[in-house]
């Protein structure tokens, strides 16, 4: 461990990534994750690595399937709209099973919306990314530590699995700085990259690789369907994070909140505590993978008489929990949109009324 | 014993080809391969498959291939050489995948100059979806979308993919060749190797515009298609050498 450095969080999710080994860049500048291109158009240079600014986006997520496919630890970060364009090139990467990591800085939209925190595209990230029956491996930190220690997780997590894993923050988590400490890297043992196309001279078996998502028989597209929902049943069964917070017996009320909403659901809970309400909170970490089982367990063992989630968004992620539930508790939800950040003081008195 | 006077180039698979009879896809593949081969860069080349009829071309060319989405193919190539340095790359394009939905992956591919060589081609006509109408095809060429003929008060006037390309500073090689008889094969062939080497000695992006013919969907035998190429599309777009760093290396 290094010592504890004040830093911006896409300053420091950029410095996570070169320390995970990530060596190449390819993005598209858009507001509120700046930071992150600039600071690797200053460093991979120097640390023997590629950064290079594409034309679009659409352009960058293209370079990243090269790349990709070329055996490379590679990454891109944007912004909503920006993620939008990006679309039918996670599909190609999913379809072609290449890793790679995607950070999405999310801004309130729709449209060009606005540059302030927003959680709005939780749908966009962990339901309709894009095209096909596919998903991504979804990572919410709600502080820039966790943003740095995720991003060592989400590059081994994206080789492991082969498949795109995007690092959900918002503006907020972008923009802020706090103390960040950063660790070596994993140097987690990962499956070597076989299946690369890097010329058949360098092919351990002297055969050509084709990188595709092109099967015309529907029986070969179906084998591949399968051998994609066998990979998301085993990351469903291994890879579910979730933080349990003053989930204790004597409960009034759950919440479920993720990334810096549930900053401020910490804090609403203990003013909550200070007025005899007993609340815990229920912070998805894997926003896909959902903790669903965990929210399940809760929704039937707890004295907890209803859930609560709050989003900075119109109320996205509550269809997860009420999936979760099941019906066995009521689910209700409080959220603020186009970039408002919800106050403590909103959500205390949301939740008196409900009890 | 006989002596062997041709044989297949081993630059490609022994696949058979999808493509349509008269389609002159299948002999730009073969002089691709026929230069990796003897280039001997074979099996340090990665090459970029299109969307349009070229999409199987990964099942085709003998060495490592990606395939790409419509348009996305400069993109693809960018990260691949970027990757690997010390590889080969290169797209193969059509018209609608390269001058259409692919514009911009072109022209900033070639502004930036990338070690990557793109083969392009252009039968004026999207092949693969059936015959619609491309930016290339040529004012009152009758398509399946422009089926009055294209009108170019309505949709403008086909561009010039190598003249354009031509004025971007980092572009090294731009020329535009055909393959309608042997005299321009063999020049087509000289073309593609040159775009190669350039590749080859960090010169910058090239590029080889091949006009190619679409009989299926042209609605014309493969020997009319070859006489409609000359007549039609040759002097819309004019055979030529619109870019070559080289050339002006050695002074004039
Ligand atoms: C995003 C997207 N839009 C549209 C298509 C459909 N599409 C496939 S090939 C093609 C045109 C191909 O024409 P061209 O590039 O000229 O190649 P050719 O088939 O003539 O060789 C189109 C429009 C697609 N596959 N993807
Ligand atoms: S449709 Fe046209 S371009 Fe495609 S293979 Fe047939 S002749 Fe060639």
């Amino acid at each position: 461990m290094g010592k504890k450095i004040l830093m911006k969080g896409n300053e420091a999710v950029a410095e996570a990534a070169i320390r995970a080994n990530c060596r190449f860049f390819f993005g598209y500048p858009i507001t509120p994750q700046n930071e992150i291109p600039e600071y690797m158009s200053r460093e991979l240079p120097k640390r023997g690595g590629v950064y290079l600014q594409a034309e679009a986006e659409f352009a960058a997520i293209n370079m990243i399937y090269g790349a990709a496919g070329s055996g490379a630890r590679v990454m891109t970060s944007s912004s909503s709209p920006g993620i939008s364009l990006m679309a039918e090139g996670i599909s190609y990467i999913i379809g072609a099973q290449l890793p790679c990591v995607l950070v999405n800085m999310v801004r309130g939209g729709p449209g060009l919306g606005n540059i302030a925190p927003a959680q709005s595209d939780y749908n966009q990230a962990v339901k309709g990314t894009t095209h096909g029956d596919v998903h991504l491996i979804v990572l919410a930190p709600s502080s820039i530590q966790e943003a740095v220690d995720l991003m060592y997780d989400a590059f081994d997590l994206a080789d492991l699995y082969r498949n795109p894993v995007l690092v959900l923050g918002d503006g907020m988590i972008g923009q802020m700085m706090e103390p960040v400490e950063f660790k070596e890297a994993t140097n987690k043992k990962l499956p070597p990259k076989t299946w690369a196309a890097t010329g058949t001279r360098n092919s351990p078996d002297g055969k050509r690789r084709i990188i595709n998502s092109l099967f015309m028989e529907p029986e070969d597209l179906e084998s591949l369907n399968l051998a994609l929902q066998k990979k998301y049943k085993e990351v469903v069964e291994k890879e579910v994070r979730y933080e349990l917070y003053k989930m204790d017996s004597k409960l009034d009320v759950i919440f479920t909140a993720y990334g810096t909403t549930s900053r401020i659901v910490k804090y609403v809970i203990k003013k909550l505590e200070e007025e005899g309400i007993h609340a815990g909170l229920i912070r998805p970490i894997t926003l896909w993978p959902f903790p669903q089982q965990i929210i399940g367990e809760y929704a039937s063992n707890s004295s907890a008489k209803a859930f609560v989630s709050v989003e900075m968004s119109s109320g996205q992620m509550v269809e997860d929990v009420r999936l979760s539930v099941n019906g066995k508790k009521p689910v209700y939800f409080y959220g603020r949109t186009g970039g408002i950040v919800p106050e403590p003081k909103e959500i205390i008195s949301y939740v008196k009324s409900i009890l | 014993m006989g002596k062997i006077v041709y044989e297949k180039s081993k630059g490609l698979t022994d696949t058979p080809l999808h493509y349509c009879p008269g389609c002159l896809h299948g002999v730009v593949h073969k002089l691709i391969a026929e230069c990796l081969v003897e280039l001997d860069i074979l099996d340090k080349t990665i090459g970029v498959a299109p969307v349009g009829c070229a999409v199987f071309s990964y099942r085709y060319f003998n060495c490592d291939m990606h395939e790409a989405a419509h348009g996305r193919a400069p993109a693809v190539a960018t990260g691949i050489k970027r990757a690997l340095p010390d590889s080969v790359v290169f797209t193969y394009q059509g018209d609608g995948d390269l001058a259409s939905i692919g514009t911009g992956d072109i022209v900033h591919v070639a502004h930036r100059g990338e070690k990557i060589t793109t083969i392009f081609i252009n039968n004026a006509i999207y092949g693969m979806t059936g015959g619609q109408m491309a930016p290339t095809t040529l004012p009152g060429q009758k398509t399946t979308t422009s089926p009055y003929g294209r009108d170019p008060a309505h949709c403008g006037m086909p561009y010039r993919v190598s003249e354009m390309l031509a004025t971007i500073p980092s572009a090294a090689y731009i020329t535009r060749v055909s393959v309608y008889d042997i005299p321009h094969i063999v020049r087509a062939k000289a073309a593609i190797k040159k775009a190669f080497q350039m590749q080859i000695e960090g010169k910058g992006f090239s590029l080889v515009e091949v006009l190619s013919t679409c009989p299926t969907n042209w609605g014309l035998t493969p020997i009319e298609s070859i006489s409609w190429l000359k007549e039609n599309m040759e002097p819309y777009y004019p055979l030529g050498v619109y870019k070559d760093v080289s050339a002006s290396e050695g002074g004039n």
